[in-house]
């Protein structure tokens, strides 16, 4: 029981090898090298939007605005390259980069400084972003015709016929396993979550931890707004609509207690694989792609529910009679 | 050990209630909706003509019935720190069970009794989910809105229902009352919100839902059977979404998976600017139905002046985010905490 409880990632990991391996059995092109590179290169954008909103999750928030933010960032992006076509894509990155960390510092300072609810104020700024991109874009589209050579092509890059998205979500991994286990700003994450009475009593400031958390989720939504609009090549008012829900799900599958303060990157990036691996698996069994909402609701009830069956408060007993027997029980 | 035989004066002292401010009259929640909604009104008036006629504003009010009579129960839930995310999923699954009634021919009544029984069914589930598995609501209904919104594409992938008796869809396309005229979405409305508004202000359960909203733990110890509520809220909020779809459906004629798409953001977005705190405890129906009617008529004022729908969302958005800030930097302005 204890694996369970510790290695809560083992048995997500095994569930998704149980799920490729039998996808492959009923279709072998779902197991070849080529379609893994494919599903991995497909995914990279949720593995880096799941972290992200993890780092949200740990401080008790939610950040509902990261796909309009992304689609925002991602049209102000493609202008500014109408503007400035042919410069470095770094520029484009480091600019889609500030931008999206502005509009998360917009979520951060309303949460933090006036203490509205996160699920408050990122479900207004969701629907400012979006209305934005009309206002500003006047209701037009950015298609690859007007984007320049070296905006489109960042994406297109590969290293080992894996996509550059990928290689900058690994990037984020990475920094973010540094940051959430290394860092006194990460950790403070991890302390505002899971008691923000004994944090602020440890000195750890809520609204600074806040700030931060919003930043960086604006920062990654912002980054991916330009790697989506150049990858897809178009950038409109539409675009990753409703996909917070599936970051949001892909967190919840990964561990990520909705209560804040638990939730590892480890778990989150296979909670995003998790999804990854349904989404690309559907067209691959020839099973109509309107059969994906459908399985990855019933998969974030099981994985929620099974979670909790494991943490052992599937049913919160208050009364101390209760609890004893429940004790008794298990032993 | 002393003993002192004087009686001595109790520790605490019961103060006559401080006298009613204007000011704090002034600041209460739904004096400000009030104001807001004035605002709006007049404006409108002078900005447009026909914003006052009354076939108008009747149409005006199709738009936001629906979501208005979905947003009541919602406001329940959320004063007991829930939330329904699965509202409009649910919407969408019971149209879709109309829908094919329709298409075996089934009469109106039988359409109407599908649409309330197959939305109370999905409610049921999240309640029992919720009370049973001890999960966060949100994560709860995320899984079901999925699951929902998953069956009515399953079920029709890119097709559309649209085979209704006429006297099916003539309820949500004619008048209920012809003078002054009403539709049947916004009689209900009216109906439902002075039912829902005496039961939460004027009966001992509406009392204990304020209690399960400040403190669920204390009121289970107090004997409130919190876990039957919540399952008994999951399950209207169902009902009343399964009612949502038999509105809906009947006014737009047409049974489309993304039905309703959005829409929980929408009832929320009433709810909170009805002031209904969403850590729990603290709200009015009153409030609730001041924000029905700024948000819905505002809506229609700016359509009327050609605003498009995109645009107009961005407004709402930030005056959901002004109105909950305001008060709050009003309050560190004077220094009040």
């Amino acid at each position: 029981m204890s694996v369970f409880l510790k290695y809560r990632e083992w048995v997500l990991a095994a569930i998704i090898s149980l799920m490729v391996t039998g996808i492959s059995l009923y279709a072998p092109a779902f197991g070849t090298l080529d379609n893994a590179t494919g599903v991995l290169n497909d995914t990279a954008f949720l593995f880096m939007m799941s972290l992200a909103q993890m780092v949200v999750i740990l401080t008790r928030g939610i950040d509902l605005s990261v796909a309009a933010n992304l689609a925002l960032t991602g049209m102000l992006t493609g202008i500014f390259n109408e503007v400035f076509p042919d410069l470095p894509a770094l520029v484009y990155v480091a600019v889609a980069l500030t931008l999206g960390c502005g509009l998360g510092l917009i979520n951060g300072t309303l949460i933090a400084l006036l203490r509205i609810p996160p699920i408050v104020v990122t479900l207004g700024t969701l629907a400012i972003f979006r209305g934005m991109i009309v206002v500003i874009g006047g209701g037009s589209q950015v298609n690859t015709s007007d984007m320049s050579a070296s905006f489109v092509g960042f994406p297109k890059l590969s290293f080992l016929s894996l996509s550059s998205v990928f290689w900058i979500a690994a990037i984020v991994a990475l920094l973010a396993w540094f940051f959430l286990s290394l860092t006194r700003a990460g950790r403070g994450l991890y302390a505002v979550g899971g008691n923000p009475v004994a944090a602020r009593y440890c000195g750890i400031s809520l609204p600074f931890q806040q700030v931060l958390a919003y930043a960086i989720s604006g920062a990654v939504a912002g980054m991916s707004g330009y790697l989506w609009v150049a990858r897809y090549g178009v950038a409109y008012v539409e675009i990753a609509s409703g996909y917070e829900l599936t970051v949001i799900a892909a967190c919840v599958i990964g561990g990520v207690s909705i209560g804040g303060g638990v939730g590892t990157v480890a778990g989150t990036l296979l909670g995003a694989l998790f999804v990854g691996v349904i989404v690309n698996a559907l067209p691959v069994m020839q099973v109509s792609p309107f059969w994906q909402m459908l399985i990855s609701g019933a998969v974030i009830l099981a994985a929620v529910i099974i979670n909790a069956r494991a943490e052992g408060r599937g049913l919160k007993l208050i009364l101390p009679e209760a609890r004893r027997a429940a004790a008794q029980a298990k032993r | 050990m002393m003993h002192d035989p004087s009686p001595t004066p109790s520790r605490y002292t019961v103060e006559d209630r401080a006298p009613r401010k204007l000011s704090s009259f002034l600041l209460r929640w739904e004096s400000i909706l009030v104001m807001m909604l004035a605002t709006v009104i007049i404006g409108n008036t002078l900005k447009s003509p026909y914003f006052l006629d009354p076939f108008n504003l009747a149409d005006a009010t199709y738009n936001f019935s629906e979501k208005a009579i979905m947003a009541l129960i919602m406001a329940l839930l959320i004063l007991v720190r829930e939330i329904d995310l699965s509202v409009a999923a649910i919407l969408a699954v019971s149209s879709l069970a109309i829908g094919f009634m329709g298409d075996a021919g089934y009469g109106t009544l039988a359409l109407v009794l599908t649409g309330l029984f197959v939305g109370t069914l999905c409610g049921a589930f999240n309640g029992f989910l919720v009370t049973r598995s001890g999960v966060p609501s949100i994560v709860i209904t995320i899984g079901t809105m999925s699951l929902y919104r998953g069956i009515t594409q399953v079920s029709l992938g890119d097709q559309a229902l649209s085979t209704f008796p006429q006297s099916y869809l003539d309820l949500g396309q004619t008048y209920f009352i012809d003078w002054p005229p009403v539709p049947l979405s916004f009689f209900i409305f009216l109906v439902l919100a002075c039912v829902f508004g005496v039961f939460l202000h004027k009966t001992a359960i509406g009392r204990q839902l304020f209690a399960i909203g400040a403190n669920p733990v204390a009121a289970r110890f107090s004997g409130i059977r919190v876990d039957r509520i919540r399952f008994a809220l999951f399950t209207v909020s169902g009902l009343l979404a399964g009612l949502g779809a038999v509105l809906l459906t009947a006014r737009i004629g047409v049974m489309r998976p993304n039905i309703g798409l959005g829409w929980e953001l929408d009832i929320i977005t009433m709810v909170i600017l009805g002031g209904v705190a969403i850590s729990g405890g603290v709200g009015t129906i009153g409030g609730v139905v001041l924000a029905v009617f700024v948000l819905g008529l505002s809506t229609f004022g700016l359509a009327l002046m050609n605003v498009p729908g995109i645009v107009i969302n961005v407004l709402l958005g930030l005056l959901l985010i002004i109105s909950i800030a305001a008060p709050i930097l009003i309050r560190m302005a004077t220094g009040k905490r």
